[in-house]
Parts: structure tokens; sequence; C-alpha cells
């Protein structure tokens, strides 16, 4: 495997790493764009702009490129996260071309058509309707917002409602304009291509594009948490839920990862079971709840770092936050153990390696790292984990799970009955 | 730089041993990482249990990872998550399926807590009592979900009482507190035994290594009262469409489940069925009913058709999610489209390219040792040959667009549908 960076006279940052395992090549753009950057009125308006990027190019009007690529065996999609927003073509690599192409023509010439700007207006409304559906989605968004009074991680990345009745044509165009540069892009591929041959290829098709300055980005730093915050949902339903969310460092901070290996321990790995870990022990095998879960987000900004408990029929919600944060207390009290650090390490170990099987995993995470201005930390994350102590755990513990930087969350179900 | 050669899973590089007491092995050596799956059948699923004991062949997979004769729930959990593996058991209509992941030095751990689990489970009451009230708390949470109580209601329509498929909550939520540890331990001795059973190792192993490790682990499983295979009740399609109402409060999206019964696996249809599919709502943006209703009508996130397909009649089945207000439009335009497939020939270019589709899904199907793995388990299970992958293209291009179109009229009637939506009143 190898791996080259590159930039472009206009920018645009490239990184190739080579695959050979399979005849298959994954194609990724990042921008440097999220909600995180979205000015209130124009929430949501970062998620917008990636569903209009389908609607079509003069050389790729609206539904070419879906039946092109799908027509020899590809996948594409795009995600907007608070950070940033990515697109990915995953196909065989004999039409990495394809990919190219349709990549470096919408960085610059998407036409957002006024009546297509309407039609997914409707469409988008309808995304954020599916989501409304659950009603942890209700108790997510108040508690963003209860944690983030300034910063953009208060929104979700959907927008608030008002802003999608609202944002026009005119602004979404803006917003694409300023921030689909690429001085604010990173091209990623990942795959069975030669990288002599494909760096040509991409001088021509992306080189091309104008020069424009790196984009301004609109962030607000959110002032340091006084104290605890709480919040209190009702919905319809029967279910009842506890959350417990704590302020966290970027995913750049050494103490991020002291976090990340804390939640392995806490609440168990990203991709793998949970049943030995300490809050399925304490919560679920108790009888208390259903399922547990936690995590922390690799973000470019502080964030938090959330676990949710949905509570068995009957069970209170005090007496699961109490017990929820019992475990909290003891392991700032006591740490955790050499097998614990040992099991957390060898877990991330072999995430590491389920996600090689795949070259779109694999370009996630170069593009993620570069989001992040950290082009290997992707690569060095199971090396950093490593280098976590006992000491550091305990320590970050008592750092970060304190109730002044907590904010915690009800979810109490009404019945059958709005 | 030497670029490796990419081999396609075939008869020449798979390797399928039969055990002595009836397991179907297959291996595949795949050192792309240093990691190796399992993907395995077992004659165990819905089909086996009785319909006033719904869920009971659901909770016996599970169960199975609660505690062995060797292993508490702490110790077997400890096992496989202190060295980053997953195993699960999750029982489907027919089967219960396998699933297992680890580093490749760890194959050894995983398939010895396999065959434990398979073959000594405690089933520990205080784990059965834990286990009914997750099960209670989850059907809760399914009460108010649009999604699944629109799909809920369409299958309990479509197939009768007699069918696995059909499964009411209030049947379930009626038998739970009555099941008991005895129930679970009788359904497992009667069900659970190696003949019958497929798995499927991809991985970062070597073929003999792989096959001494299931010898040693599995090779001296017998159950001699194992039941005979089971063959689900054949089912007449609906003659006339029926439309069918969930209330649930406080949505503001409703949900559509609405199709009929679609072809077995091995139905002759199958392929024709499967491209009919794709051009109906896959291909491209969902395909026609993703132009129509999301892309054209702008009234939905997702709008797409499937089709299931597997030992018994599966469903041929459009999911949407709309605004109540744009309930009855999406069903119009959606029948249409089903109208359409059974009425005109498709384009010629739409059938070339839903063809080169597949085709050239391939690659991508089979990246990872997962993907492998299914795709060898269902190789067997349907008897499609080791060398299906390998002649897959000619099986693809050989469908014409009267194959689909008859594979339309066969299966899909636009007036004898069930049209099952959940969500706010007024729809």
């Amino acid at each position: 495997m190898t791996t080259s960076i590159h930039t472009l006279a206009n920018g645009l940052t490239v990184i190739l790493k080579e695959v050979h395992h399979a005849p298959l090549v994954s194609h990724w753009v990042a921008y440097r764009i999220g909600s995180r950057n979205e000015r209130s009125g124009q929430t949501g308006i970062s998620h917008w702009v990636e569903h209009m990027m389908f609607k079509g190019t003069d050389k790729f009007p609206a539904g070419m490129l879906d039946h092109a690529i799908d027509r020899v065996g590809g996948q594409w999609n795009a995600f907007t996260s608070m950070d940033y927003t990515m697109y990915f073509e995953t196909l065989p690599v004999d039409q990495l071309t394809l990919a190219l192409e349709a990549e470096a023509d919408r960085m610059v010439n998407a036409l957002f058509d006024p009546e297509e700007v309407e039609s997914e207006r409707t469409v988008i409304i309808s995304e954020r309707q599916g989501i409304e559906n659950r009603p942890t989605f209700w108790l997510g968004e108040q508690m963003r917002a209860t944690a983030f009074h300034v910063h953009g991680y208060h929104h979700e990345i959907i927008g608030d409602l008002a802003d999608l009745h609202t944002i026009t044509r005119d602004d979404l165009y803006a917003h694409y304009q300023t921030h689909y540069a690429p001085s604010n892009a990173t091209l990623i591929l990942v795959g069975a291509f030669d990288t002599a041959q494909i760096l040509p290829q991409i001088e021509a098709l992306y080189g091309t594009l104008p020069s424009r300055p790196q984009p301004k980005l609109f962030v607000r730093p959110e002032p340091p948490q006084l104290g605890e915050r709480r919040v209190v949902v009702e919905r319809p339903g029967k279910t009842a839920f506890v959350r417990a969310a704590y302020k966290t460092p970027p995913a750049t901070h050494p103490d991020w990862f002291k976090l990340e290996l804390l939640d392995s321990v806490l609440s168990g790995t990203n991709g793998l079971d949970n049943k030995s870990s300490r809050l399925y022990q304490a919560l679920v095998q108790s009888g208390l709840a259903a399922n547990v879960s936690g995590g922390l987000q690799n973000t470019v900004d502080p964030f938090l770092y959330t676990l949710s408990v949905t509570l068995n029929d009957g069970v209170k919600h005090e007496d699961a936050e109490r017990a929820l944060l019992t475990e909290l207390e003891r392991v700032q009290q006591e740490g955790i153990s050499e097998a614990e650090l040992a099991k957390a390490k060898k877990q991330a170990r072999a995430v590491f390696a389920y996600a090689q099987e795949s070259v779109t995993e694999q370009a996630h995470a170069l593009a993620e790292s570069a989001i992040l201005g950290e082009l290997d930390w992707a690569d060095r994350y199971t090396e950093r984990l490593e280098a976590v102590t006992l000491a550091d755990v305990q320590a970050a513990a008592q750092q970060y799970l304190v109730p002044r930087q907590r904010t915690v969350g009800w979810l109490i179900p009404t019945g059958s009955e709005a | 730089m030497a670029h490796a050669t990419f081999d396609i899973p075939s008869s020449q590089n798979i390797t399928r041993t039969t055990l002595a007491n009836g397991i179907t092995l297959l291996v595949y050596e795949n050192w792309s990482a240093q990691s190796v799956n399992l993907y395995g059948t077992l004659q165990a699923g819905k089909l086996y249990e009785a319909p006033d004991t719904p869920e009971l062949a659901s909770m016996t997979a599970t169960m199975l990872m609660r505690g062995t004769q060797t292993h508490d729930f702490t110790a077997l959990h400890e096992a496989l998550e202190s060295i980053g593996a997953d195993l699960e058991l999750t029982a489907s209509v027919h089967n219960v399926v396998i699933t297992g992941k680890a580093l490749a030095e760890d194959l050894q751990v995983l398939l010895t807590l396999l065959s434990d689990m398979l073959r000594a489970p405690t089933f520990p009451e205080v784990w059965l009592t834990q286990l009914k009230a997750q099960l209670q708390t989850s059907i809760n949470y399914a009460l108010q979900d649009t999604r699944y109580m629109a799909e809920r209601t369409f299958r309990d329509a479509l197939y009768p009482p007699t069918h696995p498929q059909h499964s009411p909550l209030d049947r379930t939520l009626a038998y739970l507190p009555q099941v008991t540890r005895e129930d679970l331990q009788a359904f497992h001795a009667r069900c659970y035994g190696a003949q019958g059973m497929i798995l499927a190792i991809v991985g970062a192993v070597k073929t003999q290594e792989a096959v001494a490790l299931v010898e040693r682990t599995l090779g001296d499983w017998h159950n001699p009262a194992q039941d005979a295979p089971r063959v689900a009740p054949v089912v007449t399609p609906p003659e006339t469409t029926r439309r069918l109402f969930t209330p649930i409060a406080g949505k503001t999206q409703n949900d559509i489940s609405m199709g009929t019964l679609g072809p077995t696996r091995r139905d002759p249809a199958y392929t024709a069925c499967m491209l009919a599919n794709s051009i109906l709502g896959e291909f491209g943006m969902m395909g026609r009913v993703g132009h129509v209703i999301r892309e054209e009508a702008g009234m939905a996130y997702y709008a797409y058709t499937r089709l299931e397909g597997g030992e018994s009649q599966g469903t041929w089945q459009l999911n949407a999610g709309v605004a109540p207000h744009n309930v009855d439009q999406a069903i119009t335009l959606a029948r249409d489209e089903f109208a359409r497939l059974t009425q005109e020939l498709v384009d010629e270019e739409e059938l070339a390219d839903n063809q080169s589709y597949f085709v050239g899904r391939l690659p991508l199907r089979l990246e990872n040792n997962n993907g492998i793995a299914s795709v060898l388990e269902a190789m067997e299970r349907y008897g499609l040959g080791l060398d299906y992958l390998r002649d897959y293209r000619d099986i693809i291009y050989s469908v014409t667009r009267e194959d689909v179109r008859a594979a339309a009229q066969m299966y899909l009637n636009p007036d004898a549908l069930i049209i099952s939506v959940a969500g706010s009143e007024g729809a």
C-alpha cells in the first residue's frame, strides 16, 4: 500500500492510496463546510446544498449520473456532518474516469435550477419528518440546543423546520459558490489504480478548475459551561430514555483518545457487541434498561460524549440516571483495570483490521483525517490508543465526566395519545 | 509495482467439504486483511415454532448467547469481546443465521465459542426474565414506529395465520409472559443439529486449517432428535386490493408498505423478477417509483421497491415515507408504475442498464469477507453451484424484455395488492 499527498496549484489537496486487493477504487471529495458553520436562519443549508449537487450540471443533467454510475456497478452517495460535506463514488477501477469527471464538474458547475430547488425543499422536509417520527430525535435535538448556546453544533444537521421553509435558491447558490472551491476541498482516492498514471488525469480535470481563496468559515466558539443543564421532552409512546452528554475536546486533542478508550470500557467499542462493558452490566444486566450505548464523535471543535439508556418498562428515570452516574463516579474514583485497558486496545486493532477489507471505509477514514487537519489521524488512531495508560483514563474521567460539563436529558413517554 | 490478479470465487478456489455429521463447509481464502468472517445457517427459524408460540425461535437463538455449560454470560461475552470478535445468532423465517468475525489469529476461539453456544446452552432463568423485559420494551417502541407498523400489518395481512411470516404483535405480547425456560430447551433439543447446517468461512486463513478447526469444534455434533427439514405452507396471493391503516399519534410522516407475494429464490423466473424490481424501484435513484414519487413529485425522501425471494414465497413490495396528505397520491403513482411494468415491455436500454448494473456490482458485493461468505452460503442453500458467480454474467444477460414483463405479470397484479399505511389520522 502506497499513500502519497499532492497539492495542486489551485489549492486542492490530493491523497492517493493504492490498494490492490480488489478491482475497485473509492473516490472521495471532502469539503470543509458543515452544519457548524451555518448561521441562524440558514440552518440545514449545507445538507440542502449536498442534495442539490445531485441535481445536475450542463455536462451531466439531473439523473444522468445516477444511471451512469449504477450502469457500471458503482455506488455513490454523500454525507453532510457537523464539520464537512463529502461525496464519494466506489466503482470498478476501469471506470474511475467517470467519478473524476463527475466530481470535478460539479465542484464548479452545479446548476441549482429553481424548480429543482423547490422540489427538493419538500424532499428534505420529508427527510426531517421521517427522523422526527423517532421520539429520540426530539430529545437529541433539545439536548444539543441546550449543551451549545453559541457554537454551530447547537442545531441539527438537517436544519430547523422554519429555515427549511424559508431558505432560497440564492442562499443555496451563494453557499455553494463560497465553499465549493479547490482550496476548501480534499480529493481522496483509495484502490487499485497506478499513482503515476492517475496523477496527470487528476491534474487535467481538477487542476484546471479556477483558483479561489480559501473561504473564511463562520464559527463562534462556545463559552465555558458553568453548571449542569437538564432537558425534559415529552412525546407519545411507551418507551423512556435517559441521556447524559459531557463536553469533550476535539478529536485532535490528546485527551480525546483517552476518552475514546474510556468509552470502550464503559459502553463498548463501536462496531462490536458491548455485553461485557461496565454500563451494560450496571444497567441492562441489573434489569433497569433494555439497552445502553455511548460514543464520542471525532469532531473539529469540542463536542459531546453522549451516553444513552433505553429504560425497561416501569423503571423510573431517576433510578436509571442514578445507576448511570454511579458507574461514572466509580471510574473516576477507581480507574479501570489492566485487563480492561488491554481489551480496549485489542478491540481497536480488530476494528481497524475489519475496516481494511473495504476501500470505501479506508477512503472515508482518510477524508475525515483531512477534515481534522491531520492527514495521518486515522492511520495513527490505534497507535495513539496504544499509548494511553491506566492513569490517563482515570485522569480523563476526572477531568471531563463532571456535573458542571454535563447535559442530562429525559424522554418521558406520554402513552398512545398525542 | 506488481499488481494482484483478481480471482472470483468459483469451483477453482472455493473448498466445499461435507462433514460426516451433515455440515456443509465452504472455505475461501482472502488475504486482503488480517480478519476472518463466518456466515452460516441452521434449520431452526420461525418455521419450526408453532403459531401460538411466536418468537420462540428468536428467543432461543438469542438465549444461546446468554450462557453455556462452560461459560456463563459474563465469561462468554468477555471471551468474545476481549479479542475484538463478534458473534451473532439471529432467527429468520427458515433459519437461524450465524454471523461472526475476528482477527484471523482468533478463528479457533470464535469456532470454539460457536460450538459451545450451539451445543451446550443453559438458558439461565435470570436471563430469560431479562430478555422478556427487553422484548417488551422493544415492542413498546415498535408500536410507535410507523415504518415497523406499516410493515408488520402488511405481512400479517398478506400471509395466513399458519405461516411463519404472520406474526402480529398482540400474539407475541400474549405469549411472552407464558414462555418458559423448558420451552426454549425443548425447542433447542428438537431443532438444533448439524443436519442441514451450512457454514462459510472467508478470510486470512489457510483452507486446511479452517477445515480442521471446524472438524475439531463441530465435527462430532450429533442430534438424533433433530426435526426433519420443513417447508413453509404455500400461500395464495390476494385477489383484490385491501387497504389497512394503523393510527399512531404525534407523527409528521406516514409510512406505506404496499405489494404482494413474490417468487421463491429457486423459481426459474427469479432473475427476471430481480431485474424487473430493479427497474421498478431500485436502479438510479430508486427506479421508476423513486423517479415519480421523489424526483418528480418531491413527496418523499425514500420510495423504493424490494424483492425478497427466499426459500419460500417472500414479498415484492414498495416502501415509502410521505406526509399524511400525500399518501393517496403516492399510492396512486406507485400503483400506476406497478401496472406499467405488467403492461409494457421495458425499453431495451433500460434493461441493458439494469443488466450492466447487476454484473458491474459484483466486485463491490465481493469486496469484503462478509459479502463473500454470505454469497457462498446462499449459493449452497439455493443449489446455485460453486460456479454461479463465474456464470453470473450469462445468467443476467439471458433475461429478455419479454421475460421481465412476463415475470411482472406473473406476480405483480396492480389490482390485487395489500396496502398498509401507518401514521397520523387523515391519510
